[in-house]
């Protein structure tokens, strides 16, 4: 089942889009995992994903660690720290 | 109440309603943000060069996550009424596009005293900083430039934990 990858502020400016649809084998088990593979997809994911210092990352709209499982995730968000209020 | 909008609101218009609705609420504490006019980096520098220029912003963007946005601001007033006797509470913030003084967000808090009611409205705008998916872009005359998280508000956040942390050792 493909998972809805979710981009926000300059990373989806970065990227170039702010969804995606992604069918990840069964040997990515985390969002760190999934970053590598996100990495591969094109220069544009390589340079809005390569400092994780900058990247905070939500699991079906809970934010978690880098090291969080994504098995039966159906939505990764990836965002630079929040700035409201 | 939650209330994430595009709409401009009237914090005024608002608290009146809030008071209504809360008639033996002996404390009820608010808290409004604006959109300032002048940009965010060179706050953390002014105390140490006050004379270092700033720049004036035409306008103020705001992208959010919809969805998550709701559920955070939920959460957090979860949170809120789990550490504080609250009578009620209210969470209205804006996203799209808004010029200086335009209000972006108001926290209402009410309780039988005015200690849990100015605790809690000070830790839900100290969480929704830290936690809410929020995203602020400053448009000004040298073009637009996303704003950066701010250590202090890390600050501000993590001390609530270390109160919690407090309160259970005792």
């Amino acid at each position: 089942m493909a998972t809805t990858v979710l981009y926000f502020a300059w990373i989806k400016e970065r990227i170039g889009t702010g969804e995606e649809h992604i069918e990840f084998s069964n040997d990515v088990s985390t969002v760190a995992d999934a970053i590598g593979v996100l990495k591969q997809m094109s220069p544009q994911h390589a340079d809005a994903l390569h400092d994780m210092t900058r990247v905070r990352v939500a699991v079906d709209q809970t934010h978690v660690s880098f090291n969080a499982s994504i098995k039966n995730a159906r939505e990764i968000a990836f965002f630079p720290p929040v700035t409201g209020g | 109440m939650i209330r994430v909008q595009d709409d401009p609101f009237d914090p005024g218009a608002e608290l009146n309603t809030f008071l209504a609705r809360n008639p033996n609420s002996g404390g009820v504490a608010n808290f409004i943000g604006q959109v300032r006019d002048f940009n965010s980096p060179d706050i953390d520098n002014i105390k140490s060069s006050p004379s270092l220029p700033k720049e004036m912003i035409s306008s103020l963007e705001l992208e959010h996550y919809p969805g998550m946005t709701e559920k955070e601001l939920r959460r957090i007033c979860d949170d809120a009424k789990s550490r504080w006797p609250l009578d009620d509470m209210i969470v209205i913030h804006r996203y799209g596009v808004m010029t200086p003084g335009d209000p972006i967000v108001l926290v209402c808090t009410a309780a039988t005293h005015r200690g849990d009611a100015f605790a809690a409205c000070e830790f839900v705008m100290d969480w929704l900083k830290t936690h809410a998916p929020f995203w602020k872009r400053e448009h000004s005359s040298t073009g637009a430039s996303w704003v950066e998280a701010k250590a202090v508000d890390d600050d501000r956040s993590a001390r609530w934990n270390r109160s919690a942390t407090e309160s259970k050792n005792k």
